[in-house]
């Protein structure tokens, strides 16, 4: 159970508290703020993963967001995760890692002979290999590509976690709790802004605490404790850590991505897993600070190579060493602090500067304490399959591209710096155009283009004097603007230990004759040679070069790798980095779960369901609901084992024969008012309505400004100034967002107010030859006589002592009747005409029994008013009037609208009458021809008639009205189904409409 | 995500808006003559700048009123808010 790698007092985890988990099946224990990484490392693990394409053995190489290899999957809190960064994912009691992208093992990996084979794997193998044969692609080369080049694997099993959004307004946004970001927040706390702090990792305090440093006597890491507990303190800060500012929108929108409980044993059902926050920020702060970038030498991607400045976090936060033999390998003097960090953990580190011999306080410092610094020099290769085990180094000669000596070095770990980059990400995202900084060889933050302030090390300034300053300034400023306070803040003393300049190099020259991969791009396996192919195959622009190499393509985002990338290009190109331009930074900054992003939006949660209020009793009743939009409606209602077929089938006959109830309740409902409603109609609707009568209704149809047939209903005057407007359920929305276009936009001058009462009203739709006998019952004081109640009459009259309003609508073509009651009522309503109907033979009818009414009769819905028909088309010419202006008249008037073979609705019915033709087929001459068959039109609705006992299909057809008689075939190559039709009519029953005025 | 200033209710984030289009553009007259040309510069012909467009938005959920933004095609910069019956400079 030792720990051969954990040091035995430094660290800021917790050693009373031991967690145990499994890595590849092998129990180990780790402690209470260990991460996987740490936790593995100090087990003496380092091989955990294969890499992308050649299946190299690959170890730990970061600290955080910036590790490229160590990716996995892992299992925890009883779900499966692909892709864990083990340098983030914090350990938990029982948690179970497993490396992936290799079989059978990560120690024997048959996959590893892409290594041998990796002339044929060069940059865009995709595109030159397996191309031939072409059959070969989808069967064999695709899956076996995808198979051997993979990441983790998804959970088939539904995520039971759940997850939120959360939407937050504040004043100051700060991005990062390092020095920059701790001073920026409290200056502007002081200046009674509202502010949120947000850090990515568990701890807060970023460099401060892995950095020898002191700010007014205090520790870096006391100091930041002292302003952070100070910060929580204060009402008008909000501060948050595990959340990862991930994307910069629009008008200042920064989107927060909260691990909340994934790292917590036990939780409560409600506590959500992670959630995401969008924040409304007036100002932001990024405090994201710098990223290390490596030199790039031979076979540097091999375990057992670190970043230094993670090797010094692993001692410093985890007391975790990541090597007893290590080399440091370095351009800079910030390297110079891990080789001292080792050394007073008692190992001896060898120092690779490759600058020439000279001093500064941190190399005075290492030689004083006897570290053996090498100068002009670095590592060439490094050696060892699964573990570093030696180094060949090399002196560099003045030019720096051969060697004066070489020799091979005993080894355990390399520590490389190749200096820093700054994390302008979300800078980048915000719009702003990033400049090339000489002095730092890497990008920083140009001008604003929103509300952001980079500050710190993500603006380029590296010192911890300058970036407090910078922080405590520009937090002061930003928040004094929004709130008009300013309170005086003393800038702390510090104490830091100053850097001299480093070393413009970024590569490792190669010894004549050998030939190792030195990688750029370690999660895509990208290498110098590939960028190399790349740039000789005439790729120029640097976002060819990302596509065509795969450089910086990975979940990392090339956070290690791109500058290295851009320095190869630009030397090769023989131009200047800034002249070959950076590639796109896109949101997520780091990867999210799908899980977050989707929220609480999920089954039920979907979206809203609308119910009827008769919802319940359909329920109660079998009804097998159908969506329409957000309504549930009854799609129909199931009699023993019936099928939707038989039973749309009964429920359709028994309107045709007695009289059936149909819940019309998600019809939209418009409720007009004001003194020019009748003029307005009179514009909106083609047909003419300034004549229509108090108390009486009309069918009226209404055009988009394009001449095409925007939704269709019936209008009923209520009383003099007041118009009750129905739509079709799907258009309603629609409609009203039309009506108050032209209402507010373009006749303003018009007095009507438009309100939607969908809702308010409940309706019930009683269809059949026997619907007045049930009328009469129902309303025993009303005159229901064709004089008295005709059709397109209209009555307000108490049903039971409620107030109800009966319309003399039909859309099944039936005598008809529609009543509506407050929707409170609805039920009520419903269970009433169940009881009183019984003697008539009633029923209810769902939607598919609906559809098969007005399908016969030849009313158009939906699938004839597709947004691509015109009144004409669908037989409904009547309803325009010649003598009046409306909405899209102009339009009908075009050349194409009033040919004569334009397409009309007619009627199909199959010859042999038994084969139903599916809806969407399409109509030609003749079957047999081969593709391209000339289409003739297509079938918009189908059913099977029970007047006739057969099926029948409404279709849109070139010519329509001259095919009548016509023979031709529905052919379906969807369903294989060809079916030999006839044209008919539409209208296939009661073609003169006698049934309606009944 | 943009932040758009409803003249009626203030700052709202976008979802509540949907889209409507040019502003600019001015239906003909009711019962008036109008020429196929007009008429089709009304229904179809729009323009698609580059740069700063007056364009109408619907407040659908809150005030449902239709307000004018000027804004930016490019960078989403809103310069102007204002109900319909006021003129954007």
């Amino acid at each position: 159970m030792s720990q051969p790698f954990r040091l035995n007092k430094e660290g800021l985890i917790n050693r009373n508290k031991k967690i145990s988990f499994t890595f590849n099946g092998k129990k180990l224990f780790g402690y209470e703020g260990d991460t996987i990484a740490s936790a593995l490392i100090a087990n003496g693990i380092h091989l955990v993963g294969r890499s992308f394409k050649y299946h190299r053995p690959r170890g730990f190489f970061g600290a955080g967001v910036e590790e490229p290899n160590a990716k996995l999957q892992v299992e925890f809190n009883g779900h499966s995760e692909p892709n864990v960064n083990a340098t983030e994912m914090e350990l938990v009691e029982g948690l179970s890692a497993t490396s992936q992208n290799c079989w059978p093992s990560v120690n024997f990996d048959i996959g590893a002979i892409n290594n041998f084979l990796k002339m044929f794997f060069p940059a865009g193998f995709y595109y030159k290999t397996f191309m031939w044969p072409k059959s070969f692609w989808y069967k064999i080369y695709e899956p076996f590509i995808r198979k051997a080049a993979g990441l983790g694997v998804a959970s088939l099993e539904k995520d039971k976690e759940r997850y939120e959004h959360k939407f937050e307004y504040c004043d100051l946004l700060v991005t990062g709790s390092g020095p920059s970001g701790l001073a920026s927040a409290y200056a502007a706390a002081k200046n009674g802004a509202k502010v949120i702090l947000a850090e990515d990792k568990p701890r807060f305090g970023g460099t401060l605490l892995t950095d020898d440093v002191s700010i007014d006597n205090l520790s870096g890491k006391d100091w930041a404790e002292k302003i952070v507990s100070e910060l929580k303190s204060m009402p008008n800060v909000t501060v948050k850590n595990r959340s990862q500012v991930f994307g910069y929108y629009d008008h200042n929108m920064l989107v927060m991505f909260e691990r909340v409980s994934d790292h917590l044993e036990k939780k409560s059902k409600f506590t959500p897993r992670q959630r995401l926050w969008y924040i409304r920020a007036k100002e932001t702060i990024l405090s994201t600070g710098s990223i290390e970038r490596p030199i790039v030498f031979g076979n540097n991607d091999t375990p057992g190579i670190f970043l230094s400045a993670a090797a010094k976090e692993y001692m410093k936060v985890y007391g975790v060493l990541v090597g007893k033999k290590p080399i440091i390998f370095t351009n800079n003097d910030s390297a110079y602090e891990t080789a001292l960090e080792f050394k007073k953990n008692n190992v001896e580190p060898i120092i690779l500067d490759t600058r020439e011999e000279h001093s500064s306080e941190l190399i005075d410092e290492a030689k004083s304490k006897g570290i053996d610094i090498r100068f002009s020099h670095g590592v060439i290769v490094a050696n060892g399959y699964k573990k570093v085990k030696s180094a060949k180094i090399g002196k560099l000669n003045k030019d720096k591209n051969s060697f004066e000596k070489i020799e091979t070095i005993d080894c355990d770990c390399i520590c490389v710096s190749g200096f820093w980059t700054p994390s302008v990400h979300l800078a980048s995202q915000s719009g702003n155009k990033l400049k090339y900084d000489e002095k730092i060889d890497a990008f920083i933050p140009d001008k604003k283009k929103q509300h952001e302030t980079s500050v710190g090390a993500a603006n380029g300034s590296f010192t911890l004097e300058q970036s407090l300053k910078h922080g405590f300034e520009n937090g002061a400023y930003l928040s004094a603007k929004i709130t008009d306070t300013k309170t005086e803040i003393a800038i702390p003393n510090v104490n830091e230990k100053k850097y001299g300049a480093h070393d413009k190099f970024w590569c490792m020259p190669l010894p004549k004759n050998e030939n190792p991969k030195r990688f750029v791009d370690f999660q895509n396996d990208v290498s110098v040679s590939d960028i190399e192919i790349a740039l000789r195959e005439g790729y120029r622009s640097i976002e060819h070069v990302k596509r065509y190499t795969t450089l910086g393509m990975a979940t990392d985002q090339g956070r290690t790798s791109n500058l290295n990338g851009l320095q190869l290009v630009s030397n090769i190109e023989n131009k200047i980095v800034p002249e070959v331009g950076h590639t796109t930074f896109r949101p997520p900054f780091t990867p999210i779960t799908i899980g977050t992003i989707v929220g609480r939006e999920v089954g039920m949660e979907y979206m809203p369901t609308r119910k009827t209020p008769m919802h319940e009793w359909h329920e109660r009743n079998n009804a097998v609901f159908v969506d329409a939009g957000a309504w549930k409606r009854p799609r129909y209602y199931k009699q023993g084992n019936e099928t939707l077929f038989e039973a749309s089938k009964r429920e359709a006959k028994n309107v045709r024969e007695n009289v059936g109830i149909c819940d019309v309740t998600t019809l939209g409902k418009i409720d007009i008012k004001g003194p020019d409603a009748a003029e307005f109609l009179n514009r909106v609707y083609t047909n003419a309505w300034m004549k229509l009568p108090v108390g009486k209704a009309r069918y009226g149809l209404m055009l988009r400004e394009d001449g095409i047939v925007m939704d269709d209903g019936t209008t009923t005057r209520i009383s003099e100034n007041h118009y009750h407007m129905t739509t079709t359920t799907a258009q309603a929305a629609n409609v009203l967002s039309h009506l108050e276009y032209y209402l507010q936009i373009v006749w303003p001058e018009l007095n009507v107010n438009v309100v939607s009462t969908t809702e308010q009203w409940a309706g019930a739709a009683i269809a059949g030859p026997k619907s007045r006998d049930m009328l009469s019952k129902l309303y025993p004081d009303l005159d229901v006589s064709n004089d008295a109640l005709p059709f397109m009459g209209y009555k307000e009259i108490d049903f039971f002592g409620v107030p109800s309003r009966i319309f003399r609508i039909s859309f099944s073509g039936e005598l008809a009747y529609e009543i509506n009651v407050k929707s409170d009522h609805g039920l009520f309503m419903w269970e009433k005409m169940m009881e009183v109907g019984e003697e008539f033979g009633n029923q209810p009818y769902g939607t598919e029994a609906l559809s098969t009414l007005r399908i016969e009769m030849g009313h158009v819905a939906g699938p004839e008013l597709d947004g691509r028909t015109i009144p004409s088309d669908v037989s409904l010419n009547g309803l325009v009037s010649k003598k009046k202006d409306f909405i899209g008249k102009n339009s009908l008037g075009r050349e194409a609208f009033n040919v004569e073979s334009r397409q009309k609705i007619v009627g199909l019915i199959p010859i042999d009458r038994k084969s139903s033709i599916p809806e969407g087929s399409h109509i030609v001459k003749d079957k047999n021809v081969k593709s391209p068959n000339p289409k003739l039109g297509h079938v918009s609705s189908s059913c099977w008639s029970v007047e006739n006992n057969n099926p029948f299909s409404l279709a849109i057809m070139k010519d329509g009205k001259n095919m009548i008689g016509k023979k031709f075939f529905a052919v379906s190559p969807l369903k294989n189904k060809s079916i030999e039709v006839e044209v008919i009519s539409s209208h296939y029953v009661d073609p003169e409409g006698k049934r309606v005025r009944s | 995500m943009l932040y758009i200033k409803c003249p009626y209710c203030g700052l709202r984030a976008q979802k509540e808006f949907s889209y409507g289009g040019d502003a600019t553009v001015k239906r003909p007259n009711i019962n008036e003559e109008v020429s196929n040309e007009d008429w089709d510069n009304f229904v179809y012909m729009r323009k698609s700048p580059r740069g700063k467009h007056i364009e109408l938005w619907q407040h659908i959920a809150g005030c449902r009123q239709w307000i004018k933004v000027q804004r930016d095609t490019a960078t989403h910069e809103i310069f102007q808010t204002a109900k319909v019956t006021e003129e954007i400079r």
